[in-house]
């Protein structure tokens, strides 16, 4: 266990924890854009920065990926970190003037857009939060989507930008978008969906009979697990 | 192609972590990247195609479309810069009706600009094919395009 | 060398046969091979060369050695002829047969090919008379003239792996990294970070295998120390690596070295297989039990792979962004594995420091900053190439005894050290002493090493908008202060350089730039604002110059100015109207010729072509 202090709180942890992890059981809200209870953090979008002191030295860290320490003093609210936090999202508003969720985080966190930087032009809601490539990788295993290029040209894709050949259509990616920009198209019957410009057949619960996942993705299981595709053809409700 | 590139591959020992290397000798067999020449490395380096695209897109030394017959890197370096190396880019674009980074629609010429050649005595400095062109100035990057074959505007100012 | 060395003492034997053989009074021609001469042509004089001794039945009479960079690359292509090291630059691709001729075989001297000293007017006939070297220190780039870079038996003949042998057999592990702690050798790649205290956390830190990691990537644009130690004198930065490995504990090492650089990714790659063959690296070295070899691996074109965890992202095969992690290299590093990178400078150090000692490499230099430093001195300077001085030389001498003043009689305006993460030094610290610490009080950093001197037609907003452009397109993306940030900087001041420059554009980029400093993921977007906070720090004026008039004071920018022809100066030669792509110049000859400002594209052609200074920029 050690001992720490957040925002003049006195906190007791587990050694191995992140401030974040601590801030959050101890009902101290830092705001984040890209941190996702099922990802290791990344650390790529700063919102959650907070500054420490230990010893003499202050510094600003991310909150998600810093571990905690003995007699580590941490500060989410100081002048710095607030500057900080407020030119990225102010950052990100002009990126994504489109986003309804950016504009709500910047309302609660009381920050305007800056006016001198001027909105791009183009409909993209993409912050590169990277939890869609994350979750494609890590926790889905298909690798289907990736990164290309470099700096503000980075973009989330499919490789050479063509109609997936590897997406199962698990959609997992567009329920982790917290910006709204990965779409899934769903037919109004359920029986297909659309996403990375491929159309997948739904299969139906041979309990209920209801659409509950594409084939593709039931395949895929399959092939990893050795469970046979007849054994899960049974959406979750029914089982 | 994909015996040329699993013999490539082969001779990194198929040791995922030359990557880069063995796209640069792809990419130089080739004199690009083509797509199935990606797929191939894909394959036998087994490594997901996404992450060769995310590579190939990431570095600048690799391209995935034809480099031109005459491939011109003009150095941007510091000291290049401070010597006028930017007055000299917009002087090839002008006259090739490319942007730095693009080829001619005839595959004639490739034009980039590079972070640094090292060689800021000759600043500012031409490379075409591996050739050097040291203490270039605007109108000497108009010859050299005359020397290259390019046809040039200004030809019918002359009097 | 194809058998191997087997002891330190076989060592000894070896360098002391190779040394013997080579007799200092035979005549030696040397000419510098680096990248930089071979730009100059040079390759055709080594074939004239080749071919004039040849024909003159001379090869086995005069030694000719082909070496790296000597560093004066103003003045290329060189000859110094042994053994009186007469001097010739600026040599012609076909002097071979005059130089072998007049000067080798009769000793008479060929005055058009000796250097004029600018300051005296006096010819100066030997390499070490010359203003340039006089007054460097050259201890470690000193070597380059001495090696065929492509010959293990060069290198021993003048010692070389002497000290390898010393840490080899003669020290422990502990007490090498002791010595390397107590020389206080700060990293020469731009961090300056203690290298003897990184060794020891390296050696200290839990988990194998450990690795050992030359950086040769050399992004700062302008700077090309490293390609020149790389390229000229391989075998001292092997030999530094493999001491270090020693006293770490690793086995396997890495050298990262940049595409963009073949000649010495070539030169190393030989180094490593003749030193592989002589028992100097690989299995058992020399005898000691100690096993260590390294593998090569490039760049695919990425200035953030400087930054160490972008390179080893890179070394594993992946694109070069940095981690987030709070983790060191040392305890997680390559494959999250204890790691030592070093600089390839820092790594040439190592074998000086074991061969003489820490307290003789610590009586160079300041209190902070121990030993030498090698610079590229380029841009508006004379005597471009590379200097090695001790730390807490004056730049003024840098810049006026060594580097020969601004050319054309232009004034110096400031100097920029530490590359895109550095900033800009006016004037008024041109009495400042070169040190790591002293460099940073003053808003810059010591960097890699490269020295861009700017002269009074620079414009210090362009150079800041040059240097954030450069790190718009190197940024990885990866963390928005930096991608979101550093651009949005950049795009402020192509406003400020197009006349759109609004009032608070400055204050904006100062508050910006702490927030990006504070929130950047890496020290590439942390040390992006630095350019631009010094040049506001130093330059202000021309900040508001531009802001306030809409005005250029430099004439740079090109939206700001507009070119006209001087009628007095004027002796209508009609250069400037041939060259002109768009007939805005123009006029009678002899007659004073007029610029047409609509259209003016602006493109430099006039006043580049104009040998009577009367093209007018304001």
């Amino acid at each position: 266990m050690v001992n720490l202090t957040i925002d003049n709180k006195k906190i007791e942890a587990e050694a191995g924890q992140t401030i974040l992890e601590v801030a959050r059981e101890n009902g101290i809200v830092i705001p984040t854009l890209c941190s996702n209870e099922a990802l290791e953090p990344s650390g790529a979008c700063r919102m959650c920065v907070v500054e420490i002191k230990h010893g003499k030295r202050t510094r600003i860290v991310t909150s998600c990926l810093y571990p905690v320490a003995e007699g580590l003093v941490v500060e989410t609210k100081s002048e710095r970190v607030l500057a900080a936090r407020r030119l990225v999202l102010q950052l990100l508003l002009a990126r994504c003037p489109e986003s309804k969720q950016l504009k709500e985080m910047a309302q609660d966190l009381g920050i305007e857009p800056e006016p001198r930087f001027t909105p791009d032009k183009d409909s993209s809601k993409c912050i590169l939060c990277r939890m869609c490539v994350r979750t494609c990788e890590k926790v889905v295993g298909v690798c289907a989507i990736g990164f290309s290029y470099r700096g503000a040209e980075k973009n989330v894709c499919t490789p050479f930008k063509e109609d997936s050949v590897s997406c199962i259509g698990c959609g997992a990616c567009a329920y982790v978008c917290p910006s709204g920009h990965i779409e899934m198209e769903t037919t109004d019957s359920g029986d297909a969906r659309k996403i990375w410009g491929r159309t997948f057949k739904m299969k139906t619960c041979k309990v209920c009979g209801r659409y509950f996942a594409p084939e593709d993705q039931l395949a895929f299981i399959s092939r990893t697990s050795g469970v046979p595709v007849e054994d899960l053809a049974v959406c979750i409700s029914c089982r | 192609m994909e015996q040329k590139v699993k013999e490539i591959i082969q001779q990194y020992s198929g040791d995922k972590s030359y990557l880069v290397p063995i796209l640069q000798d792809v990419q130089k067999e080739f004199n690009y990247l083509p797509k199935d020449a990606l797929c191939a490395v894909s394959t036998h380096l087994s490594v997901p195609i996404s992450r060769v695209y995310e590579v190939v897109t990431f570095y600048k030394a690799f391209s995935l479309k034809p480099k031109g017959r005459y491939q011109l890197s003009l150095c941007m370096g510091t000291a290049c810069h401070v010597r006028g190396a930017e007055l000299i880019a917009r002087n090839v674009e002008d006259i090739l009706g490319i942007k730095e980074g693009e080829t001619t629609a005839d595959l004639e010429f490739s034009f980039e600009t590079v972070g640094c050649l090292g060689a800021c005595a000759l600043g500012p400095v031409v490379v075409v094919n591996g050739e050097y062109h040291g203490h270039m100035n605007i109108a000497k990057s108009t010859k050299l395009l005359k020397t290259l074959g390019k046809k040039v505007g200004t030809d019918d100012n002359q009097d | 060398m194809t058998t191997k060395i087997k002891s330190f003492d076989e060592l000894k034997s070896v360098q002391g046969r190779l040394k013997a053989g080579r007799d200092p009074k035979k005549p030696c021609i040397t000419i510098c091979v680096g990248t930089g001469c071979l730009a100059y042509g040079t390759q055709k004089l080594v074939d004239n060369f080749r071919e004039e001794l040849a024909k003159r039945n001379l090869a086995d009479k005069i030694d000719f050695r082909t070496t790296g960079c000597h560093g004066f690359c103003e003045r290329g292509p060189m000859v110094v002829i042994a053994p009186e090291k007469v001097f010739y630059q600026r040599v012609g691709l076909a002097d071979a047969g005059e130089i072998i001729d007049k000067t080798v075989l009769k000793g008479e001297i060929i005055d058009r090919l000796l250097y004029v000293d600018p300051a005296t007017g006096v010819k100066v006939v030997h390499e070490d008379d010359v203003p340039f070297y006089k007054k460097q220190t050259r201890l470690v780039f000193g070597l380059n003239s001495k090696v065929d870079p492509e010959s293990l038996e060069d290198y021993l003949a003048i010692g070389g792996y002497s000290a390898l042998g010393k840490a080899l057999t003669g020290m422990k592990p502990e007490a090498i990294v002791q010595e390397v702690i107590k020389a206080n050798l700060r990293g020469r790649g731009g961090g300056g970070f203690p290298a003897g205290w990184k060794w020891d956390a390296t050696r200290k830190a839990a988990g194998e295998p450990k690795y050992v990691i030359c950086n040769a990537d050399e992004g700062d644009p302008g700077a090309y120390m490293d390609r020149s130690l790389l390229e000229g004198n391989p075998h001292l930065v092997l030999e530094g690596m493999i001491i270090g490995a020693f006293a770490i504990g690793s086995s396997q090492g890495y050298i990262y070295a940049r595409n963009e650089y073949p000649l010495a990714i070539k030169n190393i790659t030989l180094a490593i297989k003749k030193a592989r063959e002589a028992g100097l690296l690989g299995e058992n070295i020399l005898g000691s039990g100690f096993s260590f070899d390294v593998k090569i691996n490039r760049g695919g074109g990425a200035f953030v792979c400087g930054e160490s965890s972008a390179l080893f992202a890179s070394l594993e095969g992946r694109a070069g962004e940095p981690r987030a992690k709070y983790t060191h290299a040392t305890d997680k590093g390559l494959y999250d594995k204890p790691t030592n990178l070093n600089n390839v400078e820092t790594w040439a150090n190592v074998p000086f420091i074991i061969e003489r000692g820490a307290d003789w490499f610590a009586s160079i230099g300041t209190a902070g900053s121990k030993g030498t430093k090698i610079f590229s001195l380029v841009g508006k300077i004379n005597n471009t190439g590379l200097v090695e001085v001790p730390m807490g030389t004056k730049l003024r001498e840098i810049v006026f005894d060594i580097g020969g003043g601004i050319p054309n009689g232009k004034k110096f305006k400031a100097i920029q050290t530490g590359g895109p993460s550095g900033g800009c030094i006016p004037e008024k610290y041109l009495d400042m002493g070169i040190d790591f610490d002293e460099l940073t009080k003053i808003g810059s950093m010591m960097g890699s090493g490269g020295m861009i001197v700017m002269d009074q037609d620079n414009c210090m907003v362009d150079v800041a908008k040059y240097f954030t452009n450069f790190l718009v397109s190197e940024s990885c993306g990866k963390c928005v202060p930096c991608r979101e940030g550093v651009r949005r900087m950049r795009d402020i001041l192509v406003d400020i350089t197009e006349g759109k420059g609004r009032e608070g554009d400055v204050e904006l980029l100062e508050k910006m730039a702490t927030a990006i400093i504070d929130g950047s993921l890496c020290a590439l977007g942390s040390s992006a604002p630095n350019p631009v906070l010094s040049t506001i720090r130093y330059f202000r004026d021309e900040y508001e110059a531009h802001i306030k008039e809409k005005r250029c004071p430099s004439g740079v920018c090109k939206a700001l100015i507009t070119y006209s022809v001087d009628a007095e100066k004027c002796t209508g030669c009609t250069v400037c109207a041939k060259v002109c792509p768009t007939r805005a110049a123009s006029g009678e000859r002899k007659k004073a010729h007029t610029i047409d400002v609509a259209k003016c594209t602006k493109c430099g052609a006039c006043r580049e072509s104009c040998k009577f200074d009367a093209i007018i920029v304001r």
